[in-house]
């Protein structure tokens, strides 16, 4: 199966992205896509822009490991994960994750599982400004530790994430 | 061989690569934290609380108890945030 996997600093289309994975095809039932967004605030302060720095070699590799062990797991029918870097402003896409599968159950798996280990494994980190201007209002993003369990959920002995 | 930092990591360094050469004795991912925050202020601000830090060599995540003998590559950074 052709997995889609790409980093841009641009923005992309979802619907056509999820409209490529199923065209011409009679054996996916079932298309899941989940589109993360900026959001314009911050524990209620308003956000002016979010930059995402990356670490581009290692990032695409992670991820097309991921995407390589979701298919090991579910039968899927088609997979495309696209992560964007750079300035992203309220309003804007971050990240798409599309998996197609022949039933729905596969395909709602298979893209929580991505966008759980997306958040917490890929070499990506958030800094936020915030409305004020000054160079203390750009605040590095701290990782959640609820973001941590949905991702520990996936294997079944939930030891250091450090290292598998 | 050459580091790597990102986000917080690279500004509390103040670069975003460098090439170094460990001495001898410095083996594993937590020796080479060790040695390196006693390169200068920038380092042991950096690297103050390690247990935070990830890293990885050659592009994959390691544990702190991971050689580097070998390592082209080693990058240090906070934990992700991304999605």
């Amino acid at each position: 199966m052709a997995a889609t996997v790409r980093l841009q600093r641009e923005p992309f289309d979802a619907a056509s992205e999820a409209e490529k994975l199923r065209r011409g095809r009679r054996d996916i039932g079932a298309v899941v896509m989940f589109t993360g967004i900026c959001r314009g605030d911050e524990a209620g302060a308003p956000l002016l822009a979010m930059t995402l720095e990356h670490y581009p070699d290692m990032a695409e590799a992670e991820i097309v490991r991921h995407v390589t062990a979701a298919e090991r797991r579910w039968p899927l029918l088609g997979v495309a994960v696209i992560h964007r870097y750079g300035r992203i402003q309220p309003g804007e896409d971050i990240v798409l994750v599309v998996t197609a599968a022949a039933h729905r159950q596969d395909a709602f798996a298979a893209a929580e599982f991505l966008m759980d280990y997306l958040k917490t494994r890929a070499p990506f980190w958030k800094q936020i400004e915030l409305a004020g201007g000054g160079a203390t209002d750009k605040i590095w993003v701290e990782a959640k530790r609820s973001d941590d369990a949905l991702a520990d959920r996936w294997t079944p002995s939930s030891g250091s994430r450090a290292a598998e | 061989m050459k580091l790597r930092y990102f986000a917080w990591v690279r500004e509390r360094i103040g670069k975003p690569e460098e090439e170094i050469e460990p001495p001898a004795g410095v083996a594993t991912i937590a020796d080479l934290v060790t040695w390196l925050s006693g390169r200068g202020e920038e380092y042991a601000h950096a690297f103050e609380n390690p247990r935070v830090i990830r890293a990885a060599i050659d592009r994959a995540h390691v544990r702190s108890d991971a050689a580097i003998s070998g390592a082209r590559e080693i990058a240090f950074f906070p934990p992700m945030t991304g999605g």
